[in-house]
C-alpha cells in the first residue's frame, strides 16, 4: 500500500535528503480542456491580402462541419500551463540521471541555437541543391567527422533513432547476404541485449536466436562457435555490453562469424565508451549504429526526437539507403592536395562559408577518386548533392534526409569538443562510472567481477532478502533528489541496478548520488518499508499502472 | 494451496479439467502469483484450432507478457467472456476461471500431463532454483 | 574542455582512490592492437564563437531570403514563438522518457493532451505518443491491418506520397507483405475507384490513401471506405499536411490514421525531426505501435498519467513486439501540442480557410498564364495545386529563382506520365505580391517571344 505523500507520518519521518533537495510548491494545473472557454483566443492571424474564399462551397462534401474540440485559451494561460508542467519534471539541467545505456550527458545550448539559424532551421527539403549547399555541408561534415570515430568506410544519416538504425543495419546485412546468394535465417542476440535488437531482426523477417552470456556476462565463444552455421546473417552486438564490460575477445567474435560467412552488427548505444579511445571498424564490426541522443549530446525532449545514423564497411556501400550524398568533382582534374585546391580557389570562403572537411569525390561516371588526407578545413571538388542512382540500395527507411535538426547539434558538439575533448570526455565518463563502482560495491552485489568501463552493474540480491527490490530501491532515490538508475535491466542479471553517470557529472554530484545510495542501503537494513513505500516527496505517489493497463483511458473526454 | 486432483497441469502453468469431450483450460494460481496483476487476457476465436505445446494466447501484466501454451489440441468451443471485462478474476480464483474451452481431437494427449502431485513437485522443483 | 566539470587535481585524486595509477589502466581491457594512438580526424576545439559563425554561414549559404512554394509533405507555416520559448526549458528539453511517472508528470500531461487533440482532430478514438513521421508511421500503420486482420496484402494509392511509398516498400519487403498500386482519375487527380475496387480483394490487409494526396486534391474517403470494408480490408488515410484538418472533414471512416504532424509548429528543417502519429478506433488500440500516456490516480487519489499498455512495446515483447520503435519524437509532439493550443477551436479552422484562400488564388492567377493551365480541376483541393505548362519547367524556374523564388516542384521524377508538371503549394506565409509575381515571371518568356 502506497504511504499518503501528504499523511502526518511521512512528513515528520520526512526523507533525509542529505542537502541535495527541499520540499517546494509546485503550482497544479488542469488538462488544456478543463480550461477551455468559447472565445477565448491565443492567436492572431494577418489580414488576407487575396479574397476570402467560401470554404464550405470550394471544398462541397469535403467540408469539415465540426470543429475539432480543440481548447480555447489566451497566451498567458498557455504559458502557465506549460510552465507549470514544466516544473513537475526532473531533467539532466536539474540534475543526474544514472540510467544505464542512455548516456543522459549535458545537451549544450549552443546546439540549440545552430539548430535555429533561419537558413538551416527553414529550409525545405525539395529546395534546389544549388540553394541548399550550406545545410549539406554540414551533412558531410558530420559524416566525415563520425566515419573518422567508427573506423568505418561509409554512413547513411537517415534513420530516425536508434532502433531505426538497427533496421536500416540489418536491411543492409541482408541485402548483402542476397547478393551472396542466400539471405540467411537467422540473427544471434546476447541475452544481455537491449529489447529493440530481438524487436529489428523479426521486422526484417530473421528469426532470433538467443546467445547465453558466459560467467563474466560476456559472449560464450564456445556458445558463438556452436550457434552461427551458413544461417546465420549476423551477431547483433553491444559493446561494451550493456554490463559495461568490453568484450576483449572481440576479434575472436569477429574471426568466427566471418568464417562462417556472417557479419557482426554493432549496437553504438555504448559509444561513450570508446569514442577517441578505440574504433568499432578496427576491431571487426562490419555495421554499426550511432545514437546522437546519447554519445552525441542531442537531447531527449522527454523522448525523442533521436537519430541513428548506421556506418558500414565499403563492402555495404551499395546497399545504403538512398539518396546517398556525393560531391561532384571541381572541373575534369582532381585535386590531388590542399596546395592545388587553394591555388585553384585563392580565396576559400568567397561564398561566405568556412572550408570544410573533403567528402568522397565523384568523377561524372560515378568512380569515387581517392580520398585525400585529411586537412581540417578545405572543401576539395565541387558542389554536393543527392545520388539517387543507386540500383543495389535496401530503399528509402524514412521521406527525405533524416534528423538534420540533430545532425546540426551533433555536429556542434564536435566541433565545440575536438579531438582531445572527445577523449577526455570518454576518459571522463569511465573514470565516473568507476568511482561510482568503487564506492557502492561493498554495499551493493556486483555479480560480475569483470572491469566496468562506462557504466556498471549492480544488483539486489543483498536487499532483497529485506523484501527490497530494486525498483523499490530507485523509487527512494527520487527522495534524494536523482532520478532512478535503470531498473531490471540487463534482463541477465535478477534486480538490476544500471548506472551510467556520464562524463557530465562533476565529483560533487557524483559523492551526493554515492552517499545517497549508500544511505538508501542503511534504510533498507533500518526501516524497509520507507523504501518500499518510495517515493515520499514527489507530487504524485506510486501510480496505479495496473488500473491504467487493464481501463486505459488514453484521452479527454467532454462531460456528456 | 492445494491444487485440484481431478485437473491435469503442464509445466508452462496451464491447467486442464476434462468433462467428456470438453477440455476446460485456464492458468494454476503458481502462474497468477508470479504474473501478478493481470490487465489483459488474449485468447483465440471460438472455431479456431489448437495444438498441444503449441501457443494459443497471451496473458499480459503492466510489466510482462506470458505466452499460453495448449495442454491438448482441438477446437476452440467456448471463450471466455467476462475476461475480457475483468482479467483480474483470474488472479483471484485462478483454477475456478476457465480462459477457453476446447473439444478434444485426440484425449489421449491428457494422460501426459502433470497430476496434482507431480506439479506440486513440479513447481517445488523452480521455487528451489 | 568546458563540458567538463572536472579539475585534473580531482580526476587524479579520484583515480587514486579507485586504486589506479592512470586513466589507461581504466582502458586496460581494451586490447593494445586496437587502441587509437592518434587524434580524431575532426576539426580542433572551437570556441563557442567560431561554431556560431560556421553555422551562420552555412545558414547564408543555403538563401535565406527566396519565396518558396514548395510542399509535397513538408509545409512552412508560421510557428507562434511560444513554441520554442517553452520547449527550450531545460524541464523539458533535457527531460528522459517518462518510464519514472512520479517526476515526469509534465510530459505525460502534455503527452495524454497531445493523444487527445489528435483524435479530435482526425476522427479516431485513440492517438498514440508520435512516430518518427508520416513516411514510417504509414508504413507501420500497414503492418498494424496485417497484424490485425491476420490477412497479408496492402493496396497502396499512387497518389499517396511517393517518398512514403518507397518507405513501405522497404518495410514490406521483408514482411512478406505484397503491395499493389492504384492509380489515378485523371480529370480528378483522386484515387481510381474502379480499379481500387479490383485490386482490393478477401487477401487485403489495408488500403492505404492520402488525403489530401500527393496533388493537393482531397481523395472520396466514404467512398474509398465502402470499398475497402467490403472485403473486409482496413482503410488506412495518410494526413501529410496537418493544418488541412482545420477546414477538411476528419476521415472518419478510417481505421487507422497515420499522419504527419509538421504543419502544427515543427521547423522545416530540411525535412527532420517531423512527427509522425498513429491514431486508430479504439478496438485495434492494442496493436498500436508506439508509445500511449494513459490516465490513472496514485495512492492517494490524485489523477495522474503514466505510460501504458506497455506490453506492445519492444522492451517487454522483444522479438514479438508491434514495433521496434523506442525514441520517438516527444519534444516536437510537444511543439505541435503548443502550436494547437494557440490556435485552439477556432484559430486551426481559420488558419486552414487562409491557406485555402491563398492557393486557391494562386491557382487561378498562375493556372491563367499564357502557356499554363490547372490540372485535377474536378475534385476539391486544400492548399497545393498541380500546374502544367508548355514550357518546360526547368526554363521558368531558372528565372523564377533569378527573381528569389522558388516554384512548385517537378512531377515527372515521380510520375513520368505527367509532362511538363509541378506541384505548388501556397500557405498563410505566402504573399499576394510574391504570387503575382511567380505568375508574371512564369510568362515573361511567352510574353517576350
Amino acid at each position: 500500500m502506497a504511504t499518503n505523500a501528504n499523511s502526518p507520518e511521512s512528513r515528520s519521518t520526512g526523507p533525509r535528503t542529505l542537502g541535495k533537495v527541499r520540499p517546494h510548491q509546485t503550482q497544479n494545473e488542469a488538462l488544456l480542456f478543463e480550461k477551455s472557454s468559447p472565445g477565448k483566443r491565443a492567436y492572431k492571424l494577418p489580414p488576407l491580402d487575396v479574397p476570402a474564399v467560401d470554404s464550405a462551397k470550394l471544398l462541397g462534401a469535403a467540408h469539415r462541419n465540426a470543429p475539432g474540440l480543440l481548447p480555447e485559451l489566451s497566451e498567458i494561460e498557455i504559458i502557465r500551463h506549460f510552465t507549470r508542467l514544466s516544473t513537475w519534471n526532473y531533467a539532466i539541467d536539474l540534475g543526474m540521471y544514472p540510467l544505464g545505456s542512455c548516456t543522459m550527458k549535458y545537451n549544450p545550448r549552443v546546439n540549440e541555437f545552430v539548430a535555429r539559424i533561419e537558413g538551416l532551421a527553414e529550409a525545405h527539403p525539395y529546395r534546389p541543391e544549388s540553394l541548399a549547399q550550406g545545410i549539406l555541408e554540414v551533412f558531410d561534415l558530420l559524416q566525415r567527422c563520425l566515419l573518422d570515430i567508427t573506423g568505418m568506410d561509409a554512413i547513411t544519416l537517415q534513420p530516425a533513432a536508434g532502433a531505426h538504425g538497427e533496421f536500416t543495419g540489418i536491411l543492409l546485412t541482408r541485402a548483402w547476404h542476397e547478393s551472396q546468394g542466400n539471405p540467411r535465417k537467422k540473427i544471434l542476440i546476447p541475452d544481455s541485449a537491449h529489447g529493440t535488437n530481438p524487436a529489428t531482426a523479426a521486422i526484417v523477417g530473421y528469426t532470433v536466436e538467443n546467445l547465453k552470456s558466459n560467467a563474466d556476462g560476456g559472449i560464450d565463444l564456445e556458445a558463438l562457435t556452436r550457434q552461427v552455421d551458413g544461417e546465420t546473417a549476423a551477431l547483433m552486438l553491444t559493446n561494451p555490453s550493456t554490463l559495461g564490460v568490453f568484450e576483449s575477445q572481440i576479434h575472436k567474435i569477429a574471426d568466427i562469424l566471418h568464417a562462417k560467412g556472417a557479419l557482426l552488427y554493432m549496437d553504438g548505444a555504448n559509444m561513450n565508451a570508446l569514442v577517441g579511445k578505440v574504433r568499432p571498424g578496427d576491431f571487426g564490426v562490419d555495421v554499426m549504429h550511432l545514437n546522437l541522443h546519447k554519445t552525441f549530446s542531442t537531447p531527449h525532449g522527454g523522448g525523442g526526437p533521436g537519430s541513428g545514423p548506421v556506418a558500414c564497411k565499403a563492402f555495404l556501400e551499395p546497399f545504403l539507403p538512398n539518396p546517398v550524398l556525393v560531391r561532384d568533382q571541381n572541373g575534369e582534374e582532381p585535386c590531388p592536395d590542399a596546395a592545388s585546391w587553394e591555388s585553384q580557389n585563392a580565396d576559400p570562403s568567397a561564398d561566405g562559408c568556412p572550408p570544410l572537411f573533403r567528402a568522397p569525390i565523384l568523377k561524372p561516371d560515378g568512380e569515387r577518386v581517392g580520398d585525400t588526407e585529411s586537412l581540417p578545413l578545405h572543401p576539395f571538388g565541387g558542389p554536393l548533392r543527392w545520388d539517387y542512382d543507386r540500383p543495389q540500395s535496401v530503399g528509402r527507411v524514412r521521406a527525405f534526409y533524416g534528423n538534420t535538426g540533430m545532425f546540426i547539434r551533433a555536429l556542434a558538439y564536435i566541433l565545440a569538443n575536438g579531438p582531445d575533448g572527445l577523449r577526455q570526455t570518454t576518459e571522463d565518463a569511465v573514470l565516473n562510472a568507476n568511482y561510482i563502482r568503487k564506492k557502492l560495491e561493498d554495499v551493493y552485489e556486483l555479480p560480475y567481477k569483470t572491469a566496468s568501463m562506462h557504466e556498471v552493474v549492480f544488483s539486489d540480491k543483498r536487499q532483497a532478502v529485506r523484501g527490497v527490490k530494486t525498483g523499490d530501491i530507485a523509487k527512494r532515490l527520487i527522495d534524494y533528489g536523482f532520478h532512478p538508475y535503470t531498473v531490471s535491466f540487463p534482463l541477465i542479471v535478477h534486480g538490476a541496478l544500471m548506472i551510467e553517470p556520464t562524463e557530465s557529472e562533476s565529483r560533487e554530484e557524483l559523492d551526493l548520488f554515492i552517499a545517497a545510495m549508500r544511505s538508501i542501503a542503511r534504510e533498507v537494513e533500518e526501516s524497509p518499508e520507507l523504501v518500499k513505500t518510495a517515493p515520499h516527496s514527489t507530487r504524485v505517489s506510486r501510480l496505479d499502472e495496473v488500473q491504467a493497463a487493464r481501463k486505459p483511458i488514453l484521452r479527454w473526454r467532454p462531460k456528456s | 494451496m492445494p491444487y485440484p486432483t481431478d485437473y491435469r497441469y503442464t509445466r508452462e502453468h496451464e491447467w486442464i479439467s476434462v468433462d467428456g469431450a470438453i477440455g476446460s483450460i485456464g492458468i494454476t494460481d503458481y502462474a497468477q502469483n508470479s504474473l501478478g496483476d493481470i490487465v489483459y487476457v488474449d485468447a483465440p476465436k471460438v472455431g479456431d484450432s489448437v495444438s498441444a505445446n503449441a501457443t494459443f494466447g497471451s496473458v499480459e501484466s503492466v510489466k510482462a507478457v506470458s505466452n499460453l501454451f495448449s495442454p491438448v489440441s482441438g477446437k476452440v468451443t467456448a471463450v471466455n467472456e467476462e475476461l475480457k471485462t475483468a482479467p483480474d478474476k483470474i488472479n483471484e480464483d485462478a483454477h475456478g476461471m476457465w480462459i477457453i474451452k476446447v473439444e478434444l481431437s485426440n484425449p489421449a494427449e491428457v494422460t501426459t500431463l502433470l497430476d496434482a502431485a507431480a506439479y506440486e513437485a513440479f513447481i517445488a522443483e523452480e521455487t528451489a532454483s | 574542455m568546458r563540458y567538463l566539470p572536472k579539475s585534473d587535481e580531482e580526476r587524479r585524486q579520484m583515480l587514486a582512490e579507485i586504486g589506479a595509477a592512470s586513466i589507461d589502466d581504466l582502458f586496460s581491457s581494451i586490447p593494445a592492437e586496437y587502441r587509437l594512438e592518434r587524434d580524431l580526424t575532426v576539426p580542433r576545439q572551437q570556441a563557442e564563437s567560431e561554431i556560431v559563425d560556421y553555422f551562420r554561414a552555412a545558414g547564408q549559404k543555403n538563401a535565406t531570403d527566396y519565396a518558396s512554394f514548395l510542399g509535397a509533405g513538408a509545409y512552412r507555416h508560421y510557428r507562434p514563438v511560444i513554441i520554442d520559448a517553452l520547449v527550450q526549458r531545460g524541464e523539458f528539453l533535457t527531460s528522459y522518457t517518462p518510464y519514472q511517472a512520479e517526476i515526469t508528470q509534465g510530459t505525460l500531461q502534455a503527452i495524454f493532451e497531445f493523444q487527445t487533440m489528435i483524435a479530435e482532430l482526425t476522427g479516431m478514438d485513440v492517438a498514440n505518443a508520435s512516430m518518427y513521421d508520416g513516411s514510417t508511421g504509414a508504413a507501420e500503420a500497414v503492418m498494424m491491418a496485417v497484424r490485425v486482420t491476420g490477412r497479408s496484402k496492402a493496396v497502396v494509392a499512387a497518389t499517396a506520397h511517393p517518398e512514403y511509398r518507397e518507405v513501405l516498400a522497404t518495410y514490406a519487403k521483408h514482411q512478406g507483405l505484397p503491395t499493389a498500386l492504384v492509380g489515378y482519375d485523371n480529370e480528378t487527380g483522386r484515387i481510381d475507384l474502379k480499379s481500387l475496387d479490383a485490386a482490393v480483394s478477401a487477401e487485403t490487409a489495408a488500403v492505404l490513401v492520402q488525403s489530401p494526396n500527393f496533388f493537393g486534391v482531397i481523395e472520396d474517403i466514404p467512398a474509398i471506405a465502402q470499398i475497402a470494408h467490403a472485403k473486409g480490408a482496413l482503410l488506412i488515410v495518410s494526413i501529410a499536411e496537418a493544418v488541412s484538418l482545420g477546414i477538411v472533414r476528419p476521415p472518419v471512416e478510417a481505421d487507422i490514421v497515420a499522419m504527419e504532424a509538421q504543419s502544427f509548429g515543427v521547423a522545416l528543417s530540411y525535412g527532420g525531426p517531423f512527427c509522425g502519429v498513429i491514431a486508430a478506433k479504439e478496438q485495434f488500440v492494442r496493436q498500436m505501435p508506439g508509445r500511449l500516456a494513459g490516465q490513472t490516480v496514485d495512492g492517494a487519489g490524485n489523477r495522474g498519467f503514466v505510460l501504458t499498455l506497455a506490453t506492445r512495446e519492444q522492451h517487454i515483447r522483444r522479438e514479438k513486439a508491434t514495433s521496434n520503435i523506442c525514441t520517438n519524437q516527444a519534444l516536437v509532439a510537444l511543439m505541435a501540442t503548443i502550436f494547437l493550443a494557440v490556435y485552439g477551436k477556432e484559430g486551426i479552422r481559420e488558419l486552414a480557410e487562409h491557406n485555402l484562400a491563398k492557393a486557391d488564388y494562386a491557382a487561378k492567377t498562375l493556372g491563367s498564364q499564357p502557356g499554363a493551365k490547372l490540372r485535377f480541376k474536378g475534385a476539391p483541393r486544400f492548399h497545393e495545386f498541380v500546374l502544367q505548362t508548355d514550357e518546360a519547367p526547368e526554363a521558368w524556374s531558372r528565372r523564377l529563382m533569378q527573381n528569389k523564388i522558388v516554384g512548385g516542384i517537378e512531377l515527372s521524377r515521380w510520375y513520368p506520365e505527367l509532362h511538363h508538371c509541378t506541384l505548388w503549394c501556397a500557405t498563410e506565409v505566402v504573399t499576394r505580391e510574391r504570387i503575382d509575381a511567380a505568375a508574371k515571371v512564369l510568362a515573361a518568356e511567352v510574353v517576350e517571344a
